[in-house]
């Protein structure tokens, strides 16, 4: 009996869930969100009606409320929300309560500052989806590297080289096309120092990040003072990218203006963000960059080149990040302006952080981080009590809530920022 | 002799530093030359008279580089003249006091990126950090009215725990929930930044019958000493020599700084010989937000006086340059935070006198600091013989 072994009979146990959930925490984020707002704002707003017009101004038809009366209901709402979320009722549809909950929140605070005056919703929703395409595409840029392993905070950078080479090379070939390429390339350029930095000489891919920012302000900067600012005409007045028109479409209330009655980025941009999420879960070559962004050596070890497919995926970014950049020349304004892109490089990164690396994860929160801003914008004109810099202060402060795992962690691939060596 | 020499011309830290100083200074001149419409013009007639689009060059890149070395240690001109008797002491050392106006905040962001970075933490927040260093030293300034030095004092203090506190964010952060320090320093400079935009334009902080975005001017008795005049030089630059001692003291012979160093050399280690590598973390990022902190102040208390929306002006971000640059030692980053002060001071004179744009300074910054990082890519050029490994060793995490 010397070989006889005792098996203990195992038996499989779910682990008992602990109490404080993702959706508990969110459900009770949401409680005191929505009680705040039924409260505060409620009592906070006049008694007067918000109206929210279909239109570009005041005319037309339009949506009211009485600002204190909606206020204190879409408060409520979102309190509503989040107390389902709390007592896990609708499990199934958790996303969509939590996207509910903060509507109301929003809406609630909207109820209160526009109480007494108007919001006009298609200037608005156009001005967040502006303001949001360079976000959205400087995010993708991000989601093309991270998801393969190289980290990319220079996303600043190859903003600020696309809107450069846009105006620069634009305004000389009289051509916006000729500048929306170039400020592909643009973008390239520092893309693919980063990639020679980081992926050969393995320098460290934050630092190498944050260098080229800097490198990438000062040459814009130098060249700008040298050649565009003495001659403006020859160098930097870069002709402006057409808003086309599709007839039909574009007579939806609100949504026609918006999306099809505009430039070619908005397309491009909303395009990439479907062709991308399409790429990265359905293609050989998504399969391959997800492989290699979270376990290098593995995807090795079957024969996929990690440095080639690195180098690509970085170079795309620069692309896409470069096309960014160009909206700021070509499309916002018309001319280049010593580091005009002003930080949006980093709200593009806490877009792609905030949407979990994933192309319509970060297509949403560009869009909720162009909100604030365009919101910002908006409470300025009407003397709104509230600081337009904390509305300003709303995507970092996002970013920072949702990396801190306050409200479900956000999880980097896990070879993001480790150089390849092959051993 | 010879083994001398062919250890010079192997990759040593001084020779890789002098050659990528040499490649960024080269880049900076083609710069210089192809931004340069005359000189361009000269260049399209190269193959028909070479020498005409050559002398040109070298006459723009000279006259650009010697301002730029005017700028930083003195003219000799002004020199001769001080001799002569017909210019002042003062003149004279104009320069050099510029140089060290502009070294001394970098010191101290430099040393917090550097004492972050040997703690295996990459303290992208030093200027966030500097810009809440700003806030309360220059709160401090202009509020409390104490009698003098001790003015000067709280200030200084305050600036230091106004930083600390913007620093002990992401330690703790990193510590009880492994966000990763950038992404959280990040965030936090352009919060900070938008935090004081907001709060010079309030009322009991803005200046007194101005419209435009800027506060009250600080004590006399709360700014740092400074001889006047042209000389601009103040006592932060001798606060910064002690400070960078005592920070190489608490790195190299402290008990903290050998906890700091075991967790930025392996968590993992330090954690099974019993340090709490959270407890560093924290403790870590609070030291270095408050050697930020207090290169913002002094800023305010030295240089500007007042706090306005860009009274930081880029000193984080350049301490991150000179922290590497001077390897994430204390005294390496001292004297490349001397470096950098003199570039910035020499490119005030050239674009005042050679107008050639201050932002090349930027852009040398950036070069140096690339082909510092990249040591690989300094060798392949010169062709160096290796020598003992050189370059950033400890490799960050994810980021």
């Amino acid at each position: 009996m010397s070989t006889a072994t005792v098996e203990e009979p195992t038996e499989v146990v779910a682990a008992p869930e602990p109490f404080w959930t993702r959706q508990r925490r969110l459900g009770l984020a949401l409680i005191l969100l929505g009680g705040l707002a039924a409260a505060v704002f409620g009592a906070l707003a006049p008694s007067e009606d918000a109206r929210f017009t279909l239109s570009e101004n005041a005319e037309g038809a339009a949506l009211s409320i009485n600002g204190q009366y909606g206020a204190v209901l879409f408060g409520v709402l979102a309190l509503v929300a989040g107390g389902a979320l709390f007592a896990g009722l609708l499990k199934r549809w958790s996303n969509a309560l939590l996207s509910a909950g903060i509507l109301a929140f929003v809406l609630s605070f909207l109820c209160w500052q526009v109480a007494g005056e108007f919001m006009p919703l298609v200037d608005t929703t156009d001005g967040t989806l502006q303001l949001a395409l360079p976000l959205i595409l400087g995010a993708l840029a991000g989601v093309l590297g991270e998801r393969s392993g190289v980290v990319n905070v220079a996303i600043e950078g190859q903003f600020l080289m696309g809107a450069f080479a846009g105006a620069l090379v634009g305004t000389m070939a009289t051509s916006v096309w000729v500048g929306l390429v170039s400020a592909a390339v643009g973008g390239m350029i520092i893309a693919g120092i980063l990639a020679v930095l980081s992926i050969r000489y393995l320098v460290d891919q934050t630092v190498v990040g944050m260098v080229l920012n800097l490198f990438a302000l000062g040459i814009t900067g130098f060249l700008y003072e040298r050649l565009m600012q003495p001659d403006a005409p020859t160098y930097n007045t870069p002709p402006q990218m057409p808003e086309w028109r599709i007839p039909g479409l574009a007579d939806i209330p609100v949504v026609g203006p918006v999306l099809f009655e505009a430039n070619l980025l908005v397309w491009v941009a909303l395009g990439l963000v479907v062709v991308i999420h399409f790429g990265l879960s359905r293609t050989r070559w998504g399969l391959r960059t997800r492989a290699v962004g979270e376990h290098p050596t593995a995807a090795d070890t079957v024969g996929i080149r990690v440095r080639g497919l690195r180098y690509m995926n970085v170079l795309l970014g620069g692309v896409v990040a470069g096309i960014g950049g160009a909206y700021f020349t070509l499309v916002a304004t018309g001319s280049f302006t010593k580091n005009m892109t002003a930080g949006a490089g980093f709200i593009a990164l806490a877009a792609l952080i905030f949407g979990r690396y994933t192309p319509f994860g970060a297509f949403g929160a560009a869009l909720f981080f162009g909100f604030a801003q365009k919101l910002a914008t908006y409470l300025g004109a009407i003397d709104s009590p509230v600081p337009s810099q904390f509305l300003n202060m709303l995507p970092y402060l996002a970013t920072l809530i949702a990396v801190a795992g306050l409200v479900g962690r956000v999880r980097a691939p896990a070879a993001d920022g480790l150089p390849y060596i092959k051993g | 002799m010879t083994a001398f020499l062919r250890k010079l011309w192997s990759a040593n830290t001084v020779a890789l530093t002098f050659l990528s100083m040499v490649l960024a200074v080269l880049i900076g001149a083609l710069l210089i030359i192809v931004s340069d419409a005359d000189v361009l013009a000269k260049f399209g007639y190269f193959t028909a008279r070479p020498s005409d689009a050559i002398e040109s060059s070298w006459a723009v890149v000279s006259t650009a580089y010697a301002d730029l070395l005017k700028g930083a240690f003195g003219d000799p001109q002004v020199f001769s003249a001080w001799f002569a008797g017909t210019a002042t002491w003062q003149q004279a050392f104009a320069p050099l006091s510029e140089t060290l106006t502009y070294a001394a905040p970098m010191v101290f962001t430099g040393l917090s990126v550097a004492l972050a970075f040997r703690g295996g933490l990459f303290n992208i927040g030093a200027q966030g950090q500097a810009v809440l260093g700003c806030v309360a030293a220059g709160i401090a300034g202009f509020t409390f009215g104490l009698p003098v030095v001790l003015n000067l004092l709280v200030a200084l203090i305050a600036g230091v725990v106004g930083g600390a506190l913007w620093g002990f964010i992401p330690g703790f952060l990193k510590a009880r929930t492994g966000a990763h320090e950038v992404i959280t320093t990040i965030m936090l400079n352009y919060s900070a930044g938008l935090f004081l935009s907001w709060l010079v334009i309030q009322q009991g902080i803005q200046a007194p019958g101005r419209t435009d975005a800027i506060s009250k001017t600080v004590a006399e008795t709360a700014q740092l000493p400074s001889p006047g005049g042209v000389l601009r030089v103040h006592l932060g630059i001798i606060l910064a020599v002690l400070v960078t001692a005592g920070v190489s003291w608490l790195l190299n012979r402290s008990a903290f700084g050998f906890e700091l160093r075991a967790v930025g050399a392996n968590p993992h280690a330090a954690k099974t010989a019993g340090i709490g590598v959270g407890r560093t973390y924290v403790l870590l990022m609070a030291i270095a937000g408050g050697l930020a902190g207090l290169g913002g102040a002094t800023q305010v208390l030295g240089t500007a006086h007042a706090l306005t929306p860009a009274v930081a002006g880029n000193i984080g971000f350049d301490g991150l340059l000179v922290a590497l640059l001077g390897r994430n030692r204390p005294w390496g980053t001292l004297f490349a935070a001397l470096l950098f002060g003199a570039l910035r001071a020499g490119g005030d004179r050239m674009q005042s006198f050679a107008s050639i744009s201050l932002e090349l300074v930027t852009v040398l910054q950036a070069l140096i600091v690339i082909f510092i990082a990249a040591p690989a890519l300094v060798k392949a050029i010169f062709r160096l013989r290796a020598a003992r490994a050189t370059g950033l060793g400890a490799s960050l995490a994810k980021g």
